[in-house]
């Protein structure tokens, strides 16, 4: 039996099209749908399906951010997980907040907790660094099963099949371990009214970086942020024939 | 140390990003053949200048040490040929790296933005205590990287504070690196106990495909839920054969199960940037237009003439595509 920690991270809704500030700081967030990272709720949903077969005892929730990162907190709880831990980061500090940071903070709760299992999404869909898996696995010193697409549980180990360039992997990793999800490990489950309820009732603990110990001083500064470069419209064909014309004539074909 | 600093500031005599600069790239092979992004990344390390170092590890490391000899203006390559990188586990990769640098002191470590590098760097990165920077699309200066956020949909150019810069590189955004010209030494890697008892690599079950391969063909041929079967996709693969072209996917077309994962191309799949991408049966979500928008030419075959796909096609056909594709393939 096992505890599992699930990191997960509020970001822009994945169906929204973002806007660069004028000031070329950032993205505008203000008044901006949020919810949780897609990745996210796939590691979510396997810790969940993890307790639900008896594989672990509980499930706890991790979100680094401001004030608003409860109500990602709240969705994982009415997912499933048993209890939430926000570590509270917000204004200048969360704005380089990196996975660095985050993995840190990660590592530290997953000692704390004695967690044998650190789950995260692959990736975030608003910084898309794809770090904080392998980060977290490195500064713990254990193994990371990195991309997953299935879990197979053992005796104090896990059998992975990883999503690789070429097609699929298998490793087998030593628990305690970091996990990061792919998109095809499961379907999330939607968070019915009642179980949105009793997340309410669920504990969230608040702790600092400082509290933890974690330091987190920018290492990378932002520069600037900018739209990327344009495509020049393109033109409607009438037909086949005249698809054919132009990429005889661009000499593709 | 100052022979090194000599040697350096010669290397950038005619350079203007940085001098001093020193960079491992670490190289991504199959035990047969180099992977082709690992000179997208020797030519990301050029334009950081300095000398270049390539590090070949692997259960068999002959065929890829030999080809990156060749590559015009590397200093050395380093070998490490044992069983413990079998499959090339991050377990047992980082603490090579580790030595590696600490031996030669590098200013920069580099790998590709694949799924090798994505999972190998950050733990390097992590053991340093330095913050990696993904997915780099571009370098203003030894310490300055511009790289996509948001799928695609801005760009971010950061300044990295720390002393040892760590970064994956997107392959698409750099030219190959030729592997000619050049006749660099091997030498052994630092030597050490690098097995990890943490991880067994098991197996690879790898789609075998004749068709060129998708992140680096110049032409792709897409095809998305509109194909509405995985045997409706061999219109696909005949239009692909037609064009010597690689074929993707959406992930709405892997999802669905006509095609194996790896076909997926977008955010969180492949990124791809031919001079000719052709989109059929793809409605063009965010998250696919941030894995093909770079591609030079791009051609969208679609029923639904609202479909996103077709504000950044250069050529788009308001078709079914049960019948514009066979009509295309026998055209051209």
């Amino acid at each position: 039996m096992s505890r599992v920690l699930v990191g997960v991270k509020r970001v822009i809704d994945y169906a929204v099209k973002i806007r660069v500030k004028p000031d070329k700081t950032g993205v505008v967030t203000e008044g901006v749908k949020h919810s949780m990272n897609p990745f996210d709720e796939i590691a979510i949903e396997e810790a969940v399906r993890m307790k639900e077969k008896k594989l672990a005892d509980e499930v706890i929730a991790v979100s680094c951010g401001p004030a608003q990162a409860q109500e990602t907190l709240r969705t994982a709880l009415a997912m499933g997980a048993d209890r939430g831990i926000h570590v509270e980061v917000s204004g200048a500090e969360y704005e380089t907040l990196q996975p660095l940071h985050v993995s840190k903070i990660l590592a530290k709760l997953a000692q704390e907790e004695k967690a044998d299992i650190v789950f995260v999404g692959k990736q975030a869909i608003d910084d898309d660094c794809n770090q904080t898996a392998q980060m977290t696995a490195s500064i713990l010193d254990w193994p990371a099963g990195t991309f997953c697409s299935k879990i197979e549980h053992g005796q104090g180990e896990l059998t992975i099949t990883r999503e690789v360039d070429g097609g699929l992997e298998v490793v087998k990793v030593k628990t305690p371990a970091v996990l990061s999800a792919d998109l095809r490990l499961n379907e999330p489950r939607y968070a019915t009214l009642p179980n949105i309820m009793k997340a309410k009732k669920k504990p969230i603990k608040k702790v600092t970086p400082k509290d933890l110990q974690v330091d987190t001083a920018a290492r990378i500064e932002v520069v600037s942020v900018e739209d990327p470069p344009v495509r020049q419209a393109g033109s409607i064909l009438p037909d086949v024939d005249a698809l054919v014309g132009k990429l005889k004539e661009a000499g593709h074909v | 140390m100052f022979a090194n600093c000599l040697k350096s500031a010669r290397h950038n005599k005619f350079g203007s990003l940085a001098r001093y600069e020193s960079t491992l790239v670490i190289a991504e092979h199959n035990n047969e053949t180099l992977t082709p992004i690992t000179q997208a990344v020797l030519s990301a390390a050029k334009k950081i200048g300095g000398d270049i170092t390539v590090l070949v590890a692997g259960t068999k490391c002959g065929p890829a040490a030999a080809a990156l000899c060749k590559a015009n203006g590397i200093s050395k390559v380093l070998v490490a040929e044992s069983d413990a990188f079998k499959g090339f586990t991050p377990e047992s990769m980082t603490p090579l790296i580790l030595a590696t640098h600490k031996q030669f002191n590098f200013s920069h470590i580099m790998a590709g933005g694949s799924a090798f590098g994505k999972a190998l760097i950050p733990r390097v990165a992590a053991k340093l205590d330095v913050s990696p920077v993904s997915d780099v699309i571009n370098i203003k200066s030894s310490d300055t990287f511009v790289r996509p956020i948001y799928a695609g949909n801005a760009l971010q150019t950061v300044k990295v504070k720390d002393s040892i810069k760590v970064v994956t590189v997107r392959g698409t955004s750099f030219e190959a690196l030729p592997l000619e010209g050049g006749n660099a030494p091997t030498e052994p890697a630092p030597a050490g106990e690098y097995k990890s008892n943490l991880i067994e690599f098991i197996k690879q079950e790898l789609s075998k495909s004749d068709r060129p391969e998708l992140t680096s063909a110049s032409v792709v041929v897409s095809g998305g839920r509109g194909l509405k079967s995985g045997d409706n996709f061999k219109l696909i693969y005949s239009l692909a054969d037609k064009l010597n072209a690689a074929v993707g996917a959406s992930r709405a077309a892997v999802d669905a199960g006509y095609v194996p994962n790896d076909m997926q191309v977008g955010q969180t799949g492949k990124i791809v940037a031919p001079d000719l991408y052709i989109a059929v049966g793809i409605s063009g979500a965010i998250q696919h237009l941030a894995g093909m928008k770079d591609s030079k030419t791009i051609v969208a075959i679609n029923k639904d003439p609202e479909a996103p796909i077709f504000q950044v096609a250069d050529y788009g056909l308001v078709a079914d595509l049960f019948k514009a594709v066979p009509e295309l393939t026998d055209k051209l």
